[in-house]
């Protein structure tokens, strides 16, 4: 980043001295300030989170709340008792609907970038336009029809339904990497006598990594956290984790400790892939708009 | 210079008449091999999307429960009628719209605060960066049972042992106010996406420009409204109707914070469709509203669609 704050001082060397000098620097530190007590501002909800999984019961729902205690595993522990099923749903659900989204998706983004179909602009909004069309304006056909074919409380269910929700997301991404590589790398390619496949593996596959990856991580959050299709169309089989949270929730009494466990241990994946990959977080939601 | 840019045009023209021409050569089967591709994504697309909507369509017109699967009749329009004289329809959908811009233009406003104080160096700034992001990362079930509970609950919410720490008595926020209490936790939410979209823009500013600028002599506050704001611009439209089209559907916080209550003060349109389906078991009715839904947001996802592509300068590709 430029210096944009300290440049004005020395761009104005008329400015007399003292005061006027000395301001900039001060306002610096002010707003330096500011933003750090705004940015501990939105985390401590999550630091309060964290806390209060490590807590006992009675410390998690006292009032006063308690600040210092001894803190214990025994929440984590009964949490990851528990959730066994729901992470393995989870983990299916996501996993697979991912690589679907990314087997349907990049030949899709190709067919819209590098050897277009006619009509390219057509396709893609009718892409972003299912996108649009809110979730329960389907979900009774939906429930019904899988009722029909026996496939409720089915994770293949949530698998399909999963992909159909990212795909849209994911083709536009895509096309937005592969327009990207130049042409000439392609042309040089053919003239080099590699084959349409082996251009794909070996030249545009490799330039277009990054993006699948950012592609797949928005792909793994979005289906990660689903919470509506997995409450209407789950029990006891397939249920995932956000339907394991509520469990813990709905279940005798109050545990709020324990909640905290499971929603921390839940939220766990996405905030670390998060954290690591903030480039493309910002470019996947965008949908490719922001490089 | 005009010269260049006419030579430069005719040059793109002719570029583009071979093109054409080229197109229009293309044999059938090269069109379909080009298709080939594209084919599985919007087979699959079209049949799990489109025809679930048919289907709501076909049910809109019909008196039907879960409950007495044999109870089909054909009804006509009648659900649509019933939806016109519902006063709690009317509500969900001022909740809707009050729920979707609150939360949408408080979020852009803290946004771009933010995305201005991170836009300045100093120490630190990836963890301040990084800590700012967080809650947009949380699971949605599990921050809104982290407002619901631990940040409002009345008894041993933190919230308000804090306004109890400058004397405001203890208040039960998602009774009392039970939308702000939801637009607290959606604000919270995605203040972060809209901060990452400004924070975007802002390093996508041309460093030259606001140089020269400053040896103009123009001061942060003219170079910010005159040059920073309109660049910002499009980034803030699209950040808003993102935002829109994302917000519009929440659920998640609606069902765990409030369930919609107390009665249905706080339910939004898909909160109180689902209601209608899975509650009431009445899908006639369900999907009625489901496809006036969809027809008012074909309005506003017009627009949206319309400014999206201009942002993303979709350009066909030869």
């Amino acid at each position: 980043m430029t210096t944009t704050a300290p440049a004005p001082t020395s761009s104005r060397p008329a400015a007399p001295g003292g005061a006027r000098r000395r301001r900039p620097r001060t306002a610096g530190t002010l707003l330096t300030a500011l933003t750090w007590i705004l940015a501990l501002g939105f985390f401590f909800p999550v630091a309060w989170m964290a806390m209060t999984a490590f807590k006992q019961e009675s410390q998690a729902s006292s009032n006063p709340p308690t600040f210092f205690f001894e803190p214990t595993l025994d929440q984590f522990r009964a949490v990851v008792g528990e959730s066994g099923t729901y992470v393995a749903n989870s983990l299916i659900a996501t996993g697979f609907s991912t690589l679907l989204v990314l087997l349907l998706g990049i030949p899709a983004a190709y067919a819209l970038s590098i050897r277009p179909v006619e009509k390219v602009g057509d396709v893609l909004f009718f892409f972003i336009s299912t996108k649009m069309l809110p979730v329960v304006a389907v979900i009774v056909p939906i429930y019904v029809i899988a009722g029909q074919l026996k496939v409720l409380d089915n994770i293949w269910t949530l698998v399909v339904l999963y992909t159909a929700m990212n795909l849209p997301i994911a083709v536009w991404m895509m096309r937005s990497f592969l327009q990207e590589v130049p042409a000439e790398v392609l042309e040089a390619a053919s003239v080099d006598g590699a084959g349409l496949l082996r251009t794909m593996r070996s030249v545009l596959l490799p330039m277009v990594a990054p993006g699948i990856a950012a592609t797949a991580l928005i792909c793994v959050i979005f289906a990660w956290n689903e919470f509506f299709f997995a409450l209407n169309l789950t029990a006891s089989q397939a249920a995932t984790v956000p339907l394991f949270i509520v469990s813990t929730m709905t279940s005798e009494g109050l545990f709020l400790a324990r909640l905290c466990a499971a929603a921390l241990l839940a939220s766990l994946p996405v905030i670390l892939a998060g954290w690591i990959a903030q480039k493309q977080l910002v470019r996947g939601l965008s949908m490719g708009a922001i490089k | 210079m005009t010269t260049l840019t006419s030579q430069a045009a005719s040059a793109r023209r002719a570029q583009e008449q071979r093109a054409a021409r080229a197109e229009h050569q293309t044999s059938r089967a090269e069109r379909w091999r080009r298709r080939g591709p594209l084919l599985p994504a919007l087979l699959f697309t079209i049949v799990v999307t489109q025809i679930p909507f048919l289907v709501t369509i076909w049910y809109s017109l019909h008196s039907r429960n879960l409950l007495r699967p044999d109870s089909d009749l054909f009804v006509g329009f009648a659900n649509y009628g019933d939806i016109v004289g519902d006063s709690t329809f009317r509500g969900a959908a001022v909740n809707s719209v009050v729920i979707t811009l609150g939360c949408v233009l408080v979020a852009m406003a803290l946004g771009i605060v933010l995305a201005l104080l991170l836009d300045r160096p100093f120490r630190g700034r990836g963890v301040a960066r990084t800590l700012l992001i967080t809650p947009f990362l949380i699971m949605p079930v599990a921050s809104s049972v982290l407002w619901s509970m631990a940040m409002l609950n009345p008894t041993y919410g933190l919230f308000n042992w804090t306004l109890g720490l400058v004397g405001i008595d203890p208040v039960d926020w998602t009774s009392t106010y039970p939308i702000v209490a939801i637009l607290m936790a959606l604000v919270w939410q995605w203040t972060p996406f809209m901060m990452l979209l400004v924070l975007a823009g802002l390093q996508a500013q041309p460093k030259d420009v606001i140089e020269a600028a400053s040896v103009d002599g123009a001061g942060p506050w003219r170079t910010f409204t005159w040059i920073t704001m309109p660049h910002l611009r499009r980034y803030v439209e699209l950040g808003v109707l993102l935002g829109i089209i994302y917000v519009v559907n929440t659920f998640d916080q609606i069902y765990l914070m409030t369930a919609g209550g107390p009665g249905t003060a706080s339910a939004n349109l898909p909160f109180y469709i689902y209601q209608r389906a899975f509650l009431g078991f009445d899908v006639g009715q369900a999907a009625a509203m489901g496809v006036v839904v969809v027809i008012a947001t074909i309005f506003v996802a017009m627009a949206a669609l319309r400014l999206i592509f201009r942002s993303f300068d979709v350009k066909e590709r030869s």
